[in-house]
């Protein structure tokens, strides 16, 4: 395969325009990418040499280091938590915006809101929410007749604190699922009405089905979010407390990198937590050839 | 058939009425926190632990907010922020729409691979890179300076920037590239006279998506900036709520000051993305 004097150009023109990705790609993730590797089996503080020490690192972790354990088990706990309940409520919400009412423009506004608010911004205030004696939550919970709840303090609720923080900014997904809405043609709602289909039963066998590839991509990137969660609230609001309760798993991560300076053992949680999203996403995305429907494909392989 | 009619609208105007109830519900639930803060913001301390709240605080304290912005180098903090974000958002739309322009326009041997390897980049987690990162610039001499929140934009942006200028990029039809090249118009010059100006929606709401990202960023910051002098409004934010621990009502008021240029940013782009939609509408 010769190339002529014109395609030549045009492909040297085109390696030109590309690159400063190429130059980034080498320089900001190739290149670190490897390095991470090779530190994560070594002994580095950044002050003294490094050590080769080779799986030593991913041992300690894996073998006798209880907060790794923790912080793990919390963030699942988290995602556990936090991936339904996203899903439930980003579609429910998602369901209201679609309805054809008046001022629906001002409440997909104000439901937004939160989603835009800086995580920063977030923590300070949900932290003075959370407050157990003069906060709001209490206060309102109160009306309920449940007593005031320690959130940040307890370390059974401290999870769930940060999951209804979380369920407030579900704006974001909420948008992705009124797209979706709005793509399902409206000549199958009427072809179910004329079969005498009921409003729940419309959703179940219409809207489902035809929203599931939008649910199956928020389900992944609201796993993979989970997962890498909670750095900011937690360090800020928390510090990863009461006892390790909030110990997210990324915020541990940062604190064996730039508080005990452990260079090696925090680039070896890095692949772990790279290899645990990667298994969960492969199993998610083979489960899903049982309930994702895609249009055009037919059921049945 | 008028009594079947009559039930049915009944049971819409019902069915209405009880969207509505949840709308405003809902929305009730989702503005507390904002009104929370705005409340708090503007009471005394004393105020501030009152039971039952007060939910419009007597008196009116404007001067928290003063406070708020003078207690802490706010204005040196704003100016580090806006420098570093301005820098970035010029970073990213020059070369990731130089780098989406040669992947939509271009071709060249080795095109299929290496889009697909920019793709896959999405896929790694930020945490296996941010050390030997970290690194990369300690040894640059690079840290407590802004350089490192800044020069990776100018590679590339980000591989969704990339990514999203040229799916834009492939909407714009070809035959312009093509007259302009017989008007005797340079590959650059297509690029800059014909495409860019042609993607001005595109580069608006992509110029929206890196301000959010690098106002909000806590975690940049917070490892390569020492200095006090240094620091951005997120990370001057974190430092005000350890001093004045307790203080809500400054603490609100800093972080309504925080927030407020994003919920502007918000409600401007709005309409310039209901713009660009109108415009590439009435053209395509």
């Amino acid at each position: 395969m010769k190339l002529t004097r014109t395609e030549k150009r045009e492909a040297l023109t085109g390696y030109l325009c590309i690159s400063p990705w190429i130059l980034g790609l080498i320089i900001f993730t190739a290149g670190p990418i490897i390095a991470s590797i090779i530190i994560s089996f070594t002994n580095w503080d950044l002050v003294t040499s490094a050590s080769w020490i080779g799986l030593a690192n991913y041992q300690k972790l894996l073998g006798k280091d209880p907060i790794f354990w923790k912080s793990l088990q919390v963030t699942l706990y988290y995602t556990v938590l936090n991936v339904p309940l996203a899903l439930i409520f980003s579609i429910a919400i998602a369901v209201l915006m679609n309805q054809n009412v008046r001022g629906i423009f001002l409440f997909r506004t104000l439901y937004y809101l939160p989603a835009i608010v800086p995580a920063v911004a977030t923590a300070i205030l949900w932290r003075w929410i959370f407050h157990h004696e003069f906060g709001i939550l209490n206060i309102l919970i109160g009306f309920l007749g449940i007593p005031p709840q320690k959130w940040l303090v307890d370390p059974h609720l401290v999870i769930p604190a940060f999951v209804i923080m979380s369920i407030w900014g579900v704006g974001g997904g909420m948008l992705i699922y009124l797209a979706g809405l709005q793509g399902i043609p409206s000549q199958l709602y009427e072809a179910a009405e004329i079969d005498g289909a009921t409003s729940w039963k419309k959703f179940t066998s219409v809207t489902l089905p035809m929203l599931s590839p939008v649910i199956l991509y928020n389900l992944i990137m609201g796993i993979i979010g989970s997962f890498q969660a909670g750095f900011t609230t937690s360090y800020i609001m928390t510090s990863g407390g009461p006892n390790n309760a909030s110990m997210f798993y990324v915020l541990y991560l940062f604190i064996n990198a730039f508080e005990y300076f452990k260079m090696g053992l925090a680039c070896a949680q890095a692949w772990v937590l790279f290899i645990i999203i990667l298994v969960i996403t492969i199993i998610v995305f083979k489960k899903s050839e049982n309930w994702v429907y895609y249009e055009g494909v037919g059921k049945g392989r | 058939m008028s009594e079947w009619l009559k039930k049915k609208s009944t049971q819409q105007a019902a069915s209405k009425s009880f969207v509505y109830l949840l709308l405003i519900g809902g929305s009730i639930l989702f503005l507390i926190p904002f009104i929370w803060m705005l409340s708090t913001s503007f009471k005394t301390l004393e105020d501030v632990w009152v039971l039952p709240p007060q939910w419009i605080p007597k008196p009116f304290i404007w001067k928290n907010y003063f406070k708020a912005l003078t207690v802490l180098p706010f204005f040196k903090y704003t100016i580090n922020t806006v420098i570093i974000t301005v820098s970035c958002i010029i970073g990213t739309l020059l070369s990731a729409s130089l780098v989406a322009y040669g992947f939509a326009r271009m071709r060249f041997p080795g095109k299929g691979p290496l889009f697909f390897i920019l793709i896959a980049t999405m896929m790694i987690p930020g945490q296996v890179t941010l050390i030997p990162t970290f690194i990369l610039f300690k040894y640059l001499g690079w840290i407590d300076t802004f350089l490192p929140l800044i020069v990776p934009t100018f590679f590339g942006g980000s591989a969704f920037a990339v990514f999203m200028l040229r799916q834009f990029f492939l909407t714009i039809p070809v035959e312009l590239d093509e007259a302009a090249i017989l008007d005797g118009c340079t590959p650059f010059e297509i690029y800059w006279r014909i495409i860019l100006p042609l993607s001005k929606p595109a580069l608006g709401s992509l110029a929206i998506f890196v301000f959010m990202g690098t106002w909000n960023d806590f975690l940049g910051p917070l490892i390569y900036i020492n200095s006090m002098d240094k620091r951005t409004i997120a990370l001057g934010l974190q430092a005000f709520m350890g001093q004045y621990a307790g203080e809500w009502n400054l603490m609100m008021a800093a972080a309504v000051i925080f927030l407020l240029p994003c919920l502007i940013i918000f409600f401007v782009a709005q309409k310039l993305f209901v713009q660009g939609i109108v415009v590439s509408g009435v053209k395509g």
